[in-house]
């Protein structure tokens, strides 16, 4: 289990790399929310959103447990 | 599958890098649309992932009809109800996104209009289970029901949305879930945002489904 998770952190950070040179790709001068990225902001949206995933992802897991429980227990 | 763990953590990362790459991947620049194009990740998808369980749902409909199982009927009943959140959460966020992009949260646009009529079907479909005390027929109308409701998709979301005008992408021949995405984030949205909500969408159906069949197994103790 601890193999496949470490495998898979893996994969993650390797698709997160691909992801920054993509972004690296596009220089045209469009305006878009750049100057709220530059200034590392929207950093805080992905923050607050990313923390908001993990709750309810967090919560689905200790409702999965607690079902398999219940099923054990019968 | 049901009590397998792999999926779940595959569902985790893939959602995990939709959030992160949706917020700040590339985008291209359009006008009116701005940064909302990312809400390409997760307002399109609800709509795909309503659907994906739509079409299980009827699959276990006619399971059911053809082998008068009731486990059948849990697994057709709980992908409804998935596809209906789902179907709802898709009907909110376009409002929001409409009401900044087209100034208006509700435009009685031929797709919104088309999405409601599919849902209300849906919702209707509850209701008419639950009117209903007897298991066997509430299982077997339900059945029935479900393949009609199914088959109302094809006008309300597939077939009049493509044939008139409207404000939101895909009038008149084109596709209504795509428009304005480029394929860089036709990319993130195939391979990380569809199957991650989908892979969620499953995981907290298949606990309800659960949860069901416990139900039903302590009222045969009892």
């Amino acid at each position: 289990m601890h193999k496949f998770i470490r495998s898979s952190l893996f994969v993650f950070a390797a698709l997160l790399a691909g992801l920054t040179s993509l972004a690296q790709g596009d220089g045209e001068k469009v305006e878009m929310a750049d100057t709220l990225r530059s200034n590392g902001k929207i950093y805080v949206v992905v923050i607050v959103v990313v923390t908001i995933l993990a709750g309810l992802i967090l919560y689905v897991i200790r409702l999965d447990r607690k079902i398999g429980r219940m099923e054990k227990g019968r | 599958m049901l009590r397998q763990r792999w999926w779940k953590i595959v569902c985790v990362i893939l959602l995990l890098y939709t959030f992160i790459a949706g917020f700040l991947g590339p985008v291209p620049a359009l006008p009116i649309l701005n940064e909302t194009i990312r809400n390409f990740y997760f307002h399109v998808a609800m709509w795909f992932c309503m659907m994906i369980f739509f079409v299980i749902s009827v699959i276990y409909s006619i399971k059911y009809l053809r082998k008068s199982d009731p486990v059948f009927d849990i697994y057709a009943l709980e992908y409804a109800k998935a596809g209906i959140l789902f179907g709802c959460l898709g009907l909110v966020t376009g409002s929001l996104w409409a009401g900044i992009t087209w100034n208006a949260y509700w435009s009685n646009d031929p797709k919104q209009l088309g999405a409601v009529v599919a849902l209300l079907i849906y919702l209707a479909y509850l209701i008419l289970r639950n009117s209903m005390p007897d298991m066997d027929k509430r299982a077997r109308i339900g059945a029935v029901y479900n393949i009609f409701a199914f088959a109302m998709l094809f006008p309300t979301l597939w077939i009049i949305p493509r044939m008139v005008e409207s404000l939101h992408p895909g009038g008149l021949g084109s596709n209504p879930a795509f428009g304005g995405e480029d394929a860089r984030m036709g990319r993130i949205f195939w391979f990380a945002a569809m199957p991650g909500w989908t892979l969620l969408g499953v995981w907290i159906t298949t606990l309800r489904i659960r949860l069901q069949l416990l139900h039903d197994k302590g009222s045969y103790h009892a």
